[in-house]
């Protein structure tokens, strides 16, 4: 037979091994599928390196994936860490994107010093509200967050293609339903040949970092995470340590929002998001909701994003190869957490097999 | 001992991680017995009663049942084989009614003949002469009906071999009579029937035989006949020891001129539902453990809240001081110097953040004014070596055992989780402090020790609000004690002349008994 015993205590040691040895177990599952697929694993592998940091131009790319995943995952861990369980990272990468652009089309006569500003001021309140709406109703109203956050992804997504096929549509463009490009100077500069997003991400992590770590709010939403009614009991404002981590989590989204429609796209379109918002939750939850991890986790995911776009191209590959390794790595780290605190224990014994028989055969 | 045992467990073991909650327990229960389980909390009846239902698996030993070995995996292995459990707490759907909650999952027809069934639950009754109302909701009954639904349930399924957890803890003394009646007419029947407890009377009240468990090893068992209290006393703890609590002089009387410390007069509490609290009045003096007494749920638990500021109080008023502090949440409290400390109920549920260290739980209270009042409010950081420096002390000066200030607290003992929280709520001197059911889960050693420590508490002048459920300890430490009894507060009398029968009388509503 075969049972799960609790282990004596946890130690960190034992959760690093043994996340490592999951994600062992689950490259070398991933490498029988590929196999099955008629591929050699091992170039399989060494092209998803090799195209996403093989060269220098590989490794920006790869850094482009990097910047939206790890800002997503980080508002995905402040909303988690309170346990409001957040999957509307998507939509409110796509509200932070729209406040941002509202802006940058409306203003393309600004310097960038003013507008740039003001963008990205603007995407913090649009993530922000995006994610205080869904918070707002389990407040007041106790609706379930995660259908009213999933729900929210599509009615923004909706209306940024009205936007783009009505309304906001650019006329001199016959025809094709894109909207205008922005200025110049609502574009994000360059900084060591990447976009400025990279310094941004990194501020904000810092921040989050402190945030989280250091200060009293920090303290008080890490108490609301672990027992709500023990934050009540100690007099917290529960209600608005809520609407606040929610805001803030919403608003780094948006972050998101704005730094891809301004540096890469230079424009807002309602498909730029690569379905970032939901790889964000696995990151989150591969970093154990730690915002340090989560920057390492997302470079991981970036390394495989854009690896598998290269095999695409390289080897032939579909692209849903990604999808098939990470939900296979997903699986196993996530699944392998019952072994930190517990330990499988194997028993034969032949008197059980035979009371097992007997019974049955009554 | 001859005869062949019912069933029987041989050798039994379970750990949780470092936990030998069963080492190696043996135990045997005969057909047409009652067998009492005594023990104290943490030493392995619960456990080993349910491995013997399925719902545990034990890391070694063996099960039989006739001289049979079984092996359950699950509770309904356990039922096949005619063994089940009643919970202290009913697992019913309070919806449905008393039929459709007995042919709930042992149905496998999809349509329910409801008429067959009424009649075999009727005649399961009659044969136990218990009284059965099959369609009567779960929510109109009483606890002790809804114990009684259950055990039908366990007969209607086929048990022979009934396991009942404390039943007697949820029931007043006048349902707790009305139970034993129906265990010995199931005696009669012949079935084996395992009564798991600590309460010594309910041992020689009822049962055929005795077996004490004692930190996970089945260490006595006798025919009730041949033992006595002393010695199943000093079997359940390892040595004979005097059940008497050390209990403090009294306080010297309030000077009439001043208002008593704690001051609650008619107040109600409650929701659309129902009342929480209905028009409790109390009063707590400086220096006086103020027990109270009830069965778990007659409102003891809304009072605490009410006076923490956690639940809302409608109408009546509550004084600190002589000061006004109804509606006054936690947070106005401390911030109007209101010094009220609270020991909850469940306190990983409320009290403790179990995922933060020692350091994060005891800062928890006063991290926005400053530990030492150093540290103003406004400030955006809160000072963690301040934090550190209040853990390390609290855990010298209460003896708890942890690694450090950075322990998460859900790794410690139950005994030093319950030290982590009293200690915090001791060092910030508190005017009040109000403990429920402080000892709950500990054992004598770690309940000793808080008993020392509310009775240094009390010598400081500090007034304690004891919310308890074993009358020996609420008369043997108290100063007063009141009783609550559905929502109210009944009576209040003088712990060293008030005799147990009479506060069992008021918990089941009996008589009524003069205010002090």
């Amino acid at each position: 037979m075969i049972s799960f015993q609790k282990r004596a205590g946890t130690s960190k040691g034992r959760a690093w091994t043994r996340q490592f040895i999951s994600i062992i177990v689950a490259l070398l599952t991933c490498a029988a599928v590929i196999a099955l697929l008629g591929y050699n694993p091992l170039e399989v592998y060494r092209q998803i390196f090799a195209g996403s940091l093989g060269s220098l131009y590989s490794f920006k790319e790869m850094i482009l994936t990097m910047i939206p995943l790890s800002l997503l995952s980080l508002g995905v861990i402040f909303c988690l860490r309170i346990q409001f369980v957040n999957i509307g990272a998507e939509g409110q990468f796509y509200a932070g994107a729209l406040a941002a652009s509202y802006l940058a089309l409306r203003h393309p006569d600004m310097s960038a010093a003013g507008l740039l500003p003001l963008m990205f001021a603007a995407s913090i309140a649009g993530g922000g509200l995006w994610c205080a709406i869904p918070a707002l109703l389990k407040l007041k109203l106790d609706v379930n967050e995660t259908l009213v956050t999933l729900m929210m992804n599509y009615i923004i997504i909706k209306i940024i293609a009205w936007l783009q096929f009505g309304p906001w549509k650019d006329p001199t463009i016959k025809g094709y339903p894109v909207m205008p490009a922005f200025s110049d100077s609502a574009i994000l500069p360059s900084v060591l040949g990447i976009h400025s997003g990279w310094v941004i991400a990194l501020a904000l992590f810092a921040a989050a970092v402190i945030v989280l770590g250091r200060t009293r709010f920090g303290y008080q939403l890490a108490v609301m995470g672990s027992s709500p009614q023990t934050a009540r009991y100690a007099g917290f404002k529960t209600g608005l340590l809520l609407m606040a981590a929610t805001a803030i989590g919403g608003g780094f989204c948006g972050v998101a929002g704005f730094i891809q429609a301004s540096a890469i796209e230079n424009s807002l379109t309602y498909q730029m998001s690569n379905g970032w918002g939901f790889t964000a939750i696995a990151v989150a939850w591969l970093a154990g909701l730690r915002p340090a991890q989560a920057l390492l986790v997302s470079a991981l995911f970036a390394i495989l994003l854009q690896g598998c776009a290269y095999i695409q191209i390289s080897l032939g590959i579909p692209f849903f190869m990604s999808n098939i390794i990470q939900g296979i790595i997903l699986f196993f780290v996530l699944g392998s957490d019952v072994f930190t605190n517990y330990r499988l224990v194997i028993r034969r014994t032949k008197d059980t097999q035979n009371a097992l028989s007997e019974r049955g055969g009554k | 001992m001859d005869e062949l045992a019912y069933v029987e467990l041989k050798g039994i073991v379970k750990t949780f991680g470092a936990l030998r909650a069963n080492d190696g327990v043996d135990f045997r229960v005969n057909r047409g017995e009652i067998h009492a389980l005594l023990g104290e909390n943490g030493s392995g009846k619960t456990t080993l009663m349910n491995i013997l239902t399925g719902l545990y698996r034990q890391d070694a030993g063996d099960v039989f049942v006739d001289g049979r070995r079984v092996f359950f995996r699950t509770p309904k292995d356990a039922i096949d084989s005619g063994i089940g459990m009643i919970h202290q707490h009913a697992n019913l759907v309070d919806a449905l009614s008393v039929e459709e909650n007995i042919a709930a999952g042992t149905e496998r027809t999809f349509w329910i003949d409801k008429k067959k069934l009424r009649v075999r639950i009727s005649e399961i009754a009659e044969s136990y002469r218990m009284l059965a109302r099959p369609a009567a909701k779960i929510y109109s009954l009483s606890v002790g009906e809804k114990q009684a639904v259950e055990i039908l349930k366990a007969f209607y399924r086929g048990v022979t071999t009934l396991v009942l957890d404390e039943p007697t803890s949820v029931l007043t003394p006048s349902e707790a009579d009305a139970l034993f009646l129906n265990l010995r007419r199931m005696r009669e029947c012949g079935h084996a029937i395992v009564l798991i407890t600590h309460k010594l009377n309910e041992v020689f009240d009822i049962s055929d035989r005795v077996t004490v468990l004692r930190k996970g090893n089945s260490i006595f068992t006798s025919p009730i006949g041949a033992t006595n209290r002393t010695e199943l006393t000093e079997k359940m703890v390892g040595r004979a020891i005097s059940l008497n609590i050390p209990r403090t002089a009294a306080p010297p009387a309030r000077e009439t001129s001043r208002p008593p410390l704690l001051d609650i007069c008619e107040i109600v509490a409650g929701d659309g539902r129902g009342r929480f609290l209905d028009r409790v009045s109390l009063q707590v003096e400086s220096g006086e453990i103020h027990g109270i007494a009830g069965v778990a749920g007659s409102g003891q638990r809304e009072l605490c809240d009410a006076i923490a500021g956690l639940t809302l109080v409608t109408s009546g008023s509550v004084r600190l001081n002589g000061r006004d502090i109804r509606g006054m949440g936690p947070g106005r409290q401390r911030a109007y110097g209101v010094k009220i400390g609270y020991v909850p109920e469940d306190r990983m549920e409320m009290g403790l953040a179990g995922d933060m260290s020692i350091s994060g739980n005891v800062m928890l209270r006063d991290f926005l004014t400053g530990l030492t009042g150093s540290n103003g409010p406004g400030k955006i950081f809160f000072n963690a070596d301040e934090a550190d420096a209040l853990a390390d002390r609290i855990i010298k000066k209460y003896d708890i055992s942890a690694p450090g200030p950075a322990e998460p607290v859900k790794n410690l003992s139950g005994g030093n989780i319950q030290k982590v929280l009293l200690g915090r709520e001791i060092e910030r001197r508190p005017d009040l402090l109000i403990t429920a059911y402080p000892v709950r889960g500990l054992d004598i050693g770690a309940s000793t020790y808080i008993f020392e420590l509310l009775n240094r508490e009390k010598e400081n002048g500090v007034g304690i609000l004891f919310i308890g459920e074993d009358l020996d300890i609420l008369l043997g430490l108290c100063d007063r004690v009141s009783v609550m009894r559905s929502h109210k507060l009944v009576a209040t009398l003088d712990a060293r002349t008030a005799a147990k029968t009479e506060i069992g009388a008021l918990m089941a509503g009996h008589s009524g008994a003069p205010a002090l």
